[in-house]
């Protein structure tokens, strides 16, 4: 069987009890969620904690609440099946509820939470191996490892943010709010989200993550998300498109966001593709050229599942296919 | 040398009774349930979520066992396949399988009748696409999941008309 490594266990009641724990017992301890990314990389001993701080026990982080003011807030430990059903969230980002809803199995959506799912271990190949796949191979830079073996020449490690709700996130402007023994911080998502595949967030070791706001959808603000997978359950994101689009009252394009995720170690927003899409209704043609810049900002490496080649020409298939979903999508009523 | 972390001696709620048992806080649920309390009915498949074998029911809601540690379970009320039969009569989703040919091997059936169990306390009268859903999370590599599927469409019938 494949045994969880041992571990000290302490339920944190508050995010101010998790930080102290997490800071009395130094970087051997992890905070943990739903468990359902960690446990499994436990079970491959891609983390031995010496000690595990369980957040579940914190109610107080499981809300989703709704406000016309200050947008959308989400408890770290709202469930990405809470996420998927809210009504707020189907109404005012339906890309959220669809990402949310498109993640793994409805058990696993059951446990996992979104604060778990932005802190999601990046992805790889050569890494998210059993312990003794990876010792054969002498294993790789991002555990225990000296090299990439995705990229041998490669400075740093280039495993993939495989995160749905991440890329949507981000394209809804969301911001990041952490809880540490000296206070607390927010900022940007895209700027938790760092472009190292060993250290891909900018969450110190004793902090943790305690809501994610998102503010309130400007005018007819309209989103979607496409997800490529091998299998349409279980599989973690080869590609995932998010878009949200803003339109005036004459259905042109004001604002935009395109964000491509699963092929690199962090959400990569595809500026150009705005650029294309702001100032023009959106059409086959304005949407076409925003789906030829995300293929040209798209550059998967051989790290995941299916070829490189197919990946990067479904980058501009599933751009084209999420811009199509929000135009098309029906527009909030007032 | 090391000392291993104590076990912990807790009181778990399975299938409606309570449960004493002593274990070591790196214990999975799944692992508890078939080793310390003996309750085999709960498959260990992949045991790393890529399979759906190991799923129970916590708190109404289907979870996996084997990415949930027994010591996150206390105050919880788990629900195993042991408990879906009820004075020796089988749940219709149980009699519906069997009846339908819904399971070859077996081995991912008691995952599958919890998947299925959940899904219609929920949302009683499915579709075809709901229970497709609700069954997204367990694999069967035998049955090409038609017959699953089929049978679990009668059990929501039957469960509609004994109503």
């Amino acid at each position: 069987m494949l045994r969880l490594p041992p571990f000290e266990y302490h339920a944190a009641t508050s995010a101010e009890e998790a930080v102290s724990l997490l800071a009395r017992f130094g970087p051997d301890a992890l905070p943990v969620s739903g468990g359902t990314d960690l446990y499994a990389n436990m079970k491959q001993r891609l983390f031995t904690p010496k000690v595990l701080v369980g957040l579940r026990p914190i109610a107080d982080l499981q809300f989703i609440a709704y406000n016309a003011v200050t947008g959308l807030a989400l408890g770290a430990l709202a469930t990405l099946t809470d996420i998927a059903d809210s009504p707020v969230v189907r109404k005012y980002y339906p890309a959220l509820a669809q990402a949310a809803a498109l993640i793994s199995t409805p058990q696993l959506r059951n446990t996992g939470t979104i604060g778990g799912n932005i802190c999601l271990d990046t992805r790889c190949n050569y890494y998210n191996q059993n312990l003794d796949w990876r010792k054969a191979l002498n294993y790789c830079m991002k555990k225990d490892g000296d090299i990439c073996r995705v990229a041998p020449g490669s400075p740093k490690c280039v495993a993939v943010n495989s995160s749905d709700t991440a890329p949507v996130l981000q394209a809804f402007g969301a911001r990041v709010h952490l809880t540490s023994p000296t206070g607390t911080r927010e900022l940007p998502i895209a700027e938790f989200f760092l472009d190292d595949g060993m250290f891909a967030w900018a969450r110190r070791h004793d902090e943790i993550v305690t809501k994610i706001v998102i503010p309130p959808p400007a005018g007819d603000t309209r989103s979607a998300y496409r997800k490529l997978r091998l299998r349409n359950s279980f599989d973690f994101p080869i590609l995932g498109v998010a878009a949200v689009v803003q339109l005036d009252g004459a259905g042109k394009c004001v604002a935009a966001k395109l964000v491509l995720n699963a092929v690199s170690s962090r959400p990569v927003e595809v500026s150009e593709a705005a650029r294309a899409l702001v100032g023009s209704a959106l059409s086959p043609e304005t949407i076409g050229d925003a789906a030829d810049a995300a293929f040209r900002a798209g550059r998967p490496l051989d790290n995941t599942s299916a070829t490189i080649p197919y990946r990067k020409r479904m980058v501009r298939v599933f751009a084209q296919r999420a811009l199509e979903d929000a135009a098309r999508a029906v527009p909030l009523a007032d | 040398m090391s000392i291993a972390p104590a076990k912990i001696l807790a009181s778990l709620s399975i299938n409606g009774s309570v449960v004493e048992c002593a274990f070591n806080p790196n214990k999975t649920l799944l692992e508890v349930l078939r080793e310390d309390v003996g309750l085999t009915g709960t498959k260990h498949g992949c045991e790393m979520g890529h399979c759906g074998a190991c799923t129970v029911i916590v708190d109404d809601l289907p979870v996996l066992s084997c990415l949930t540690l027994a010591v996150e379970s206390i105050g919880h009320e788990i629900r195993t396949i042991e408990g879906v039969a009820r004075d020796g009569v089988l749940h219709p989703v149980q009699r519906a399988l069997a009846e339908s040919g819904g399971a070859q091997c077996g081995y991912c059936t008691p995952g599958i009748i919890m998947s299925a169990v959940a899904l219609l306390e929920q949302n009683p009268a499915p579709t075809r696409e709901d229970v497709a859903q609700g069954l997204s999370g367990n694999l069967c590599r035998c049955t090409g999941y038609t017959k699953i599927i089929e049978a679990v469409e009668n059990a929501s019938a039957e469960l509609r008309s004994a109503r």
